[in-house]
């Protein structure tokens, strides 16, 4: 097999589905998803508890209930094609796609633009190095939720939950749920980075204690999980001698934090950042490489799968008009740079039409902050300035930017936050 | 106690050594049987060490460890493709930072030539850091060892087993040896948790156990003390960023300390520290240990990426109390051993083989060579390694492989299916990571170890809940809660 | 007459506001902490009659998974969760299934409907 497409997207999790729906509608001709998993949806199909939708479908929706939705949107529409149970190998520099899937075998397929939406995926004890030995029963707490949620198994009866993200919390109330004692959540940080619900209704409705600057400091057990030992830790984050305490258990999640999934783009070249462990994009989603475009959790993590969504369907407007041959004429490219406060912010650069673009920023702030001006300048002009009641490093920040603000820019645009005095 | 086999020789053991040793007697009219106390090979010591095939300037001339190290390097050299190993024959650089560490290195340099060592040389800091850029701008020289590699100890190891099998051994794991029988002073028979083996000839190479089945024929001429290494390995997106070969520094009187070293799959590792202990069970990783080798591997590469480490792990060596090799007859009559195989003893563990095999053969005059002894064992298809035309062929033949399981090291169903369904082949989690990689890459198995789970479950025809990672009582995953009243 | 306090944490927005509520005989008479009604609102409702959303899975035959998602179609009595997924535990329900089709009908009576969150194919024969 081997075909040619306007628009090829690596990955039929929300961010793929989304960018193939608006490729579509911006008159791509030959759209091909590609997915890895037996049937597209991608992370949501497990994420089966509720709270997704809000912003983007205006609905309260559970994670495969919001995967069922976008699958809608791409369904009987012959200019789109999907291939599930495939992975792909390569992606070379001329934007040749290499393959493989059981029933088909090994496919070569021609993109004249490409989006990239592989998501991302966990941390594992080997990047957050916990002594001991390595028995079984320590998960990740989205492959313990895929057991619990789509295969039918337990990975154990009495677990310790190291991370309050959003995973580890609603894995707490799941495995609860379940009939596993859940003994603790730890959180090495003094702040917890999942929502205030996730803590009332997952934490506190099981009164599963959640212990704050606390880490697991020695896994016990060789054969299965027997056991931890946590400890308190310092501002540096390290443990407190003194401060040990075990806690029986035969299981231990893993939440420790998401990296985006980027094989595919270091293997094409592409400009990477290191702080969002993606590549660098443009407004248009637009990679360092033109035609290769990318979207969602492969670009940054994101906390709502809402804003996934509408990343992916920018990304699939311009791959889509790319395609066609419809976006010419000269661009003004600037770098976006952060300052004060502000840990990342998508997109990286901005290319820019003489007559400005509407463009949203997406940022996230380095610690929690309360009652911070943010502002966007480009040299000596201000371009927005809003007021941030309070800010956290787990919510992304959105920040819209019309057209007309946008034609403004004249150099490097700069965002920070301003403490008021 | 039931009689299960009656044999020429039982290997104890199924480390490199148990297994170079069996493949080693498999050449010859021999019934021989290999028991391993584990559910899998190459489960001690075989699993987690520096997996270097040393040059051989380290021992002293004229020392047992000196000649084996020569000649087992040597022989991987043929072995290689014999047995489709996974060798890099990178070379070796001990580097030095002084000018007393030069001195050092010159002392190696004229003992590993006496050693019989190829192609040693002292380079320049300039050459040493044309090889290494990474490497400290402190360096003042190193001793080059072109003939040094890294290997898979474990791949090797399943290999030398296979390709006994292939000819005739025969291999129980799971198989704990309870006692060995003595009647007037000579080895009778091989009592196991599987029952007996009837046998005149039992080889020694269990490891950090040696000395307790030497002890179970009465042999309490030496003691094996665990020394524990512990090691952290790097992904390979920051290979740049560490070293094309294996780099240690310029050794001291007790260890050669800590390295930073490429893997013959391209990531790279750090390690070990040497620090003896007590227990033999005690695989634990600690903070002290991540602390000191962090430290030391600094002193070789300044910029360590510690946030892209992958896994933390620790290996136990089999120190002997002697220091060196203990390889020859016991004083009971029918035993053997291939003890005190610390470093380098997985790079002489071919070389040691050889010399057992010759021992077995003064032990038993009327042993011949086999006719039609199988050298070559067929080779594994590694479905990431293929060209593309081949990788298309392979999926046409085996829809399988066009099913990739584990994503981070491309490793395919076909590949995994035929890790459990070969000789010797996988029966837990580890095993199958042991022998396809799966499981081995940055996610360490967060993504596959599941999938791979249930294949183990409809291959072995096993419920899920059944599937082992490794030992006993290492289940993987559990029965959902049936309702209340409810069977299970 | 029975006085006591209850530590809350509103969930109404991001601020997630630490708040303490007197009750008095089941019910609030005094709140401190919140910062807006909303909150106020939140608290009254949390101590009155506190309302989860329930999703799980019950098991499903001769699908393409072993477990279909189910969610609540509104809110349920926090008090009644735990019922409510043991009521589920019994249940196996056989492919195919769409998505919103009703698998239990007014659980344990509470007049509440739990459906299927996606649809669920039967399983493909090779």
């Amino acid at each position: 097999m081997s075909e040619s497409y306007d628009v090829i997207i690596i990955g039929g999790g929300p961010a793929g589905l989304s960018a193939a729906y608006s490729a579509w509608e911006n008159g791509a001709k030959k759209i091909l998803v590609i997915e890895r998993d037996r049937e597209l949806g991608g992370i949501l199909q497990q994420c089966i508890h509720n709270g997704f939708g809000l912003h983007h479908f205006k609905e309260e929706l559970t994670g495969p209930g919001y995967a069922h939705r976008c699958m809608e949107l791409i369904k009987d529409k012959p200019e789109i094609e999907t291939l599930i149970d495939t992975m792909v190998l390569e992606i070379t520099q001329d934007k040749t796609v290499v393959a493989v899937n059981p029933k088909k075998g090994l496919l070569e397929l021609h993109a004249k633009t490409i989006i990239l939406t592989m998501g991302c995926r966990e941390r594992t004890r080997g990047a957050i190095r916990i002594p001991g030995e390595r028995p079984a029963g320590v998960f990740t707490a989205g492959a313990a939720q895929r057991m619990v949620n789509m295969e039918g198994y337990l990975p154990g009866k009495k677990a310790v939950i190291l991370g309050s993200g959003d995973i580890g919390l609603i894995m707490a109330r799941r495995m609860s749920l379940e009939g596993c004692k859940v003994e603790a959540v730890l959180e090495i940080c003094s702040f917890s980075n999942g929502l205030t619900r996730n803590i009332v209704q997952c934490l506190e409705d099981y009164d599963i204690p959640l212990y704050l600057s606390h880490t697991i400091v020695k896994i016990h057990g060789s054969e299965r999980v027997t056991g931890v030992t946590v400890a308190k830790v310092d501002e540096r984050m390290q443990p407190l001698p003194g401060t040990e305490f075990d806690i029986e258990c035969d299981t231990v999640l893993l939440s420790v934090g998401l990296i985006p999934e980027n094989e595919l783009s270091r293997g094409l070249d592409l400009k990477m950042e290191p702080l969002t462990s993606g590549p660098v994009v443009d407004q248009r989603r637009e990679t360092s490489k033109p035609g290769i475009f990318a979207a969602g959790n492969v670009v940054h993590v994101h906390d709502l799968v809402d804003f996934v969504s509408e990343e992916a369907e920018i990304a699939g407007k311009f791959a889509a008009l790319t395609a066609q041959g419809m976006l010419e004429g000269e661009l003004k490219h600037v770098e976006v740079t952060t300052g004060d406060g502000i840990r990342t912010c998508v997109p990286q650069r901005l290319s820019l039409p003489e007559e400005g673009e509407t463009l949203r920023l997406f940022m996230r702030v380095g610690a929690p902050e309360q009652k911070v001006r943010l502002e966007v300048t480009s040299g000596d002009t201000l371009i927005v300035s809003k007021l941030l009641p309070f800010a956290k490093p787990s919510e992304m920040i959105a920040l819209n930017l019309p057209a007309e603000k946008t034609k403004l820019i004249s150099g490097d645009l700069k965002v920070a936050l301003k403490r008021e005095a | 106690m039931n009689c299960l086999r009656e044999a020429d020789v039982v290997v104890v053991g199924g480390g490199i050594m148990g297994t170079a040793v069996l493949r080693e007697l498999s050449k010859y009219d021999l019934k021989s049987i290999l028991v391993e106390k584990e559910p899998d090979l190459a489960m001690g010591t075989t699993k987690a060490n520096s997996a270097i095939l040393h040059a051989g300037f380290d021992a002293p001339n004229g020392s047992m460890k000196a000649r084996m190290n020569v000649r087992g390097n040597t022989l991987y050299h043929i072995l290689e493709d014999q047995l489709d190993l996974d060798i890099k024959w990178t070379g070796s650089l001990v580097v030095a930072t002084s000018e007393e560490e030069l001195a050092t290195l010159r002392e190696l340099l004229e003992r590993g030539r006496k050693n019989g060592v190829g192609g040693l040389q002292i380079l320049s800091a300039e050459e040493v850091l044309a090889k290494e850029p990474n490497l400290t701008k402190t360096v003042t020289g190193a001793l080059w060892a072109p003939s040094a590699g890294v290997c898979w100890p474990f791949a090797a190891a399943l290999s030398f087993a296979r390709s006994a099998v292939q000819n005739g051994a025969e291999i129980f794991t799971d198989c704990r040896v309870e006692g060995i029988v003595v009647a007037d002073g000579k080895v009778t028979g091989v009592k196991t948790s599987k029952g007996l083996i009837k046998t005149g000839l039992v080889i020694n190479a269990a490891g950090l156990y040696a000395d307790e089945v030497a002890k179970m024929a009465g042999d309490e001429s030496f003691s094996i003390h665990p020394r524990k290494g512990e090691y952290i390995l790097f992904d390979k997106t920051v290979a740049d960023k560490m070293v094309n070969g294996i780099v240690f520094p310029t050794p001291n009187k007790t260890t050669k300390g800590v390295l930073v070293c490429t893997t013959t799959h391209g990531n790279t590792f750090i390690g070990p520290n040497a620090e003896d202990i007590e227990d033999k069970d005690d695989r634990a990783v600690t903070i002290t240990g991540m602390d000191r080798i962090i430290a030391s591997a600094k002193k070789l590469l300044p910029e360590i990426p510690l946030g892209a480490a992958i896994t933390e792990f620790c290996g136990l060596r089999a120190a002997s109390d002697s220091g060196d090799f203990i390889i020859g007859k016991s004083r009971v009559a029918g035993l053997l051993h291939a003890a005190g195989m610390q470093s380098p003893g997985l790079t002489a563990a071919p070389a040691v083989a050889e010399e057992l095999a010759r021992l077995v053969r003064e032990l038993l005059p009327m042993v011949h060579l086999k006719k039609g002894f199988q050298s070559i064992l067929p080779k594994k298809t590694v479905f990431h390694r293929l060209s593309r035309v081949k990788q298309a062929a392979a999926v046409q033949k085996n829809k399988l492989y066009g099913r990739v399981i584990c994503r981070c090291e491309t490793i395919t169903e076909a590949e995994i299916v035929a890790a459990i369904n070969e000789s010797c082949g996988a029966r837990t989690v580890d095993g199958v990571k042991r022998r396809t990689r799966a499981g081995m890459g940055r996610c360490q198995g967060g993504f596959c170890g599941p999938r791979v789970t249930q294949i183990l479950a409809r291959e072995l025809g096993i419920p899920v809940t059944e599937v082992l990672k490794e030992r006993a009582d290492s289940h993987m995953f559990y029965e959902k809660e049936p309702a209340a009243g409810e069977e299970a | 007459m029975a006085v006591e306090k209850r530590a809350l944490t509103c969930i109404v927005c991001p601020k997630g506001c630490a708040m303490t509520a007197t009750i008095t005989d089941g019910l609030m008479t005094e709140l401190t902490g919140n910062s807006c009604p909303r909150g106020k609102k939140y608290a009254e409702e949390e101590i009155l009659a506190p309302k989860r959303m329930l999703t799980s899975t019950v098991r499903v035959l001769n699908g393409e998974l072993a477990l279909l998602p189910v969610v609540s179609k509104s809110s349920l009595p926090k008090g009644r969760i735990l019922a409510c997924v043991e009521e589920l535990r019994k249940i196996t329900v056989l492919a195919p299934i769409a998505e919103g089709q009703v698998i239990v009908t007014n659980i344990l009576g509470l007049g509440v409907d739990i459906v299927a969150s996606r649809s669920m194919p039967a399983a493909e024969k090779d």
